[in-house]
């Protein structure tokens, strides 16, 4: 190791707020966590040793179960209608259409806003008294149900339409921009060779659009593991616990249920869910950017 | 019209009109639909008295439009005891976006510069584990920065929840200011050196003034991602510095007695006006954020 010279002092003092951020902020309140995760720490953290019993509490509370439940079915949801209909966007736009900057700024703007905001407006809508059911049912359709929100098999629904309101547009602009970036010799060839569009698009340009997706797809991800302020905004996580969610669950055991100890197990399962799915996206991506370099 | 990227004016040219041209138009209308009746119901619904609501008909334009419910959710809407609409949480909204924006692209600019063109030894590293750190879900750091920041006397108030944006924004403006320097030619950095800059004074006097685009890029997403918080707002800004998400959420859905859902979705609109003004006003660089910033979590 060199010695430090005067240069490098310069550079590191610069550098500072990153290092403590990572050390402390990242690296520390992990750590902190796992070790409160193996802890008996109800309100105020304590440093007994209790090995995996928070984990095994854990994996015995219903609450949680059902928050696992529903945050799998509704991610699962959440995914593949984001990814469908952004890419069905893209696509069409893509088809030199009128107005497309228009078109555009109508399917990015949910985006623009909040998920409180989003999940207020869809509680209203979607309201069972004054909401869109009541519309279906002047309209004659005197037995239309669309009471969802407060149906407990349903709700999970609701939270799925609401955010994919908000975020499949980002899909859309991500894979535009991606289509963008394909060659237009690509459909010469194609009409020379009679290939319908719609097979080269499944064919040939959905392919090509792989590093687009994963981004889309992390992206994603990452929203349904951390979804909580769409349903705090949307449902509280009712009706009844119908629509409780991990980081709900986690919240409410910190600060509600003053249980420290099994808030930190539930979150240091949710952190590792993601590590185990974003981490191997990221060294293929990394692995393949390297060998297109080589 | 925002939001326009750029197109290869070669491939400007318009097909014929087919029953699948007609499909394509019938889906992006229907689609447009589905996207702006959100923001249809939300304004008609802002603009009728409580008679006309209650009459349950959600899609139907104002009989007798008034602007009432509006300026009852700007001042005078109740949270608990408190009835002085949302106006408290726009201000306060304001007070944390404004420093926090500018703290976190100011830090997020002198790492990404360092990172690009000082490299010294082991900050590849931090940077790896910074980016790591965009994943990882807030639940996690949460309870040990209240723990910390309660030691330290800023729990509860306006610099700590500066401090906290401050930290989690730090991995997507770290990241957005490295790809831009890194774009930039090596050789500038390099006769800089050799004309005897150091490292504040080639930052300030020749990267800064070259940084505008990705400053703006920086702040449309630093002010939109921290207008639209809730979780860090609720957890770590005190009941005295509550951002305007929380003061909604707590609007709408603590109050007791008859729901006004005017004046509910009237304050709805209100929070939303920032970000969303923001985004009319610059789409094309709301995009370009979108892009650069696909880590963002």
């Amino acid at each position: 190791m060199k010695p430090m010279t005067r240069k490098n002092l310069v550079v590191w003092i610069a550098l500072l707020p990153m290092a403590a951020t990572v050390l402390l902020a990242y690296l520390g309140t992990m750590l902190w966590s796992a070790r409160m995760s193996v802890s008996g720490s109800r309100t105020f953290p304590s440093y007994d040793f209790v090995g995996a019993a928070q984990y095994m509490r854990l994996f015995d509370n219903e609450r949680w179960l059902l928050s696992l439940q529903n945050v799998a079915l509704y991610g699962v949801l959440f995914i593949a209608a984001c990814l469908v209909i952004g890419f069905l966007l893209a696509v069409f736009i893509d088809q030199k259409v009128m107005a497309e900057g228009v078109l555009r700024t109508v399917f990015l703007y949910p985006y623009a806003m909040s998920f409180v905001a989003t999940g207020l407006i869809w509680q209203w809508m979607l309201n069972p008294e004054l909401g869109i059911q009541q519309v279906l049912r002047q309209m004659g359709f005197a037995n239309a149900r669309f009471d969802w929100i407060v149906d407990q098999d349903m709700v999970i629904y609701t939270l799925v339409i609401a955010t994919v309101w908000q975020a499949s547009g980002l899909v859309m602009a991500l894979l535009l921009s991606g289509l963008r970036g394909i060659d237009e010799e690509l459909w010469k060839a194609a009409r020379i060779d009679g290939i319908p569009r719609w097979r080269v698009y499944a064919s040939i340009v959905l392919p090509m659009l792989g590093p687009s997706l994963s981004t889309a797809f992390v992206l994603l991800f990452v929203m349904v593991v951390k979804v909580f302020d769409a349903v705090v905004a949307m449902t509280q996580g009712g009706p009844g616990t119908a629509s409780e969610v991990p980081a709900k669950f986690i919240m409410d055991y910190l600060f509600g249920r003053a249980n420290v100890g099994l808030a930190s197990a539930a979150s240091i399962v949710l952190l590792a869910t993601v590590l185990a799915i974003v981490a191997p996206l990221y060294f293929v991506r990394g692995r393949a950017s390297r060998l297109k370099e080589a | 019209m925002s939001a326009t990227m750029p197109v290869k004016s070669a491939t400007r040219r318009r097909l014929g009109w087919t029953p699948a041209r007609a499909g394509v138009y019938g889906f992006l209308i229907v689609a447009a639909l589905f996207f702006l009746l959100p923001l249809y119901v939300m304004i008609m619904t802002s603009l009728k008295p409580m008679e006309e609501i209650r009459l349950g008909t959600l899609f139907a334009l104002p009989l007798r439009p008034t602007l009432d419910a509006w300026s009852v959710a700007w001042q005078s809407a109740c949270t608990g005891l408190e009835c002085s609409g949302i106006r408290g949480g726009f201000w306060n909204s304001v007070r944390i976006v404004v420093p926090s924006a500018v703290l976190s692209i100011a830090i997020g600019a002198v790492n990404g510069y360092a990172l690009s063109f000082w490299r010294p030894r082991g900050a590849g590293v931090l940077f790896a584990i910074l980016m790591m750190g965009a994943f990882i879900p807030a639940q996690v750091m949460i309870y040990p920065l209240v723990r910390v920041l309660a030691a330290a006397h800023l729990y509860s108030s306006l610099p700590g929840i500066v401090l906290i944006h401050t930290i989690f924004g730090m991995p997507v403006m770290t990241l957005l200011f490295r790809n831009y320097y890194a774009s930039l030619p090596l050789e500038l950095f390099k006769a800089a050196r050799i004309d005897g800059g150091g490292f504040w004074r080639i930052f300030l006097q020749l990267m800064l003034p070259m940084s505008t685009p990705v400053i703006v890029v920086a702040a449309i997403m630093q002010v939109t991602g921290i207008w639209n918080d809730f979780l860090l707002g609720l957890v770590f800004a005190g009941a005295d510095n509550l951002p305007m998400t929380v003061q909604l959420n707590n609007i709408i859905n603590t109050t007791t007695g008859e729901r006004l859902y005017n004046v509910n979705m009237a304050a709805t609109i209100l929070t939303s006006m920032v970000p969303l003004a923001l985004y009319f006003i610059s789409g094309r660089w709301f995009v370009r954020g979108i892009a650069s910033g696909a880590v963002k979590g």
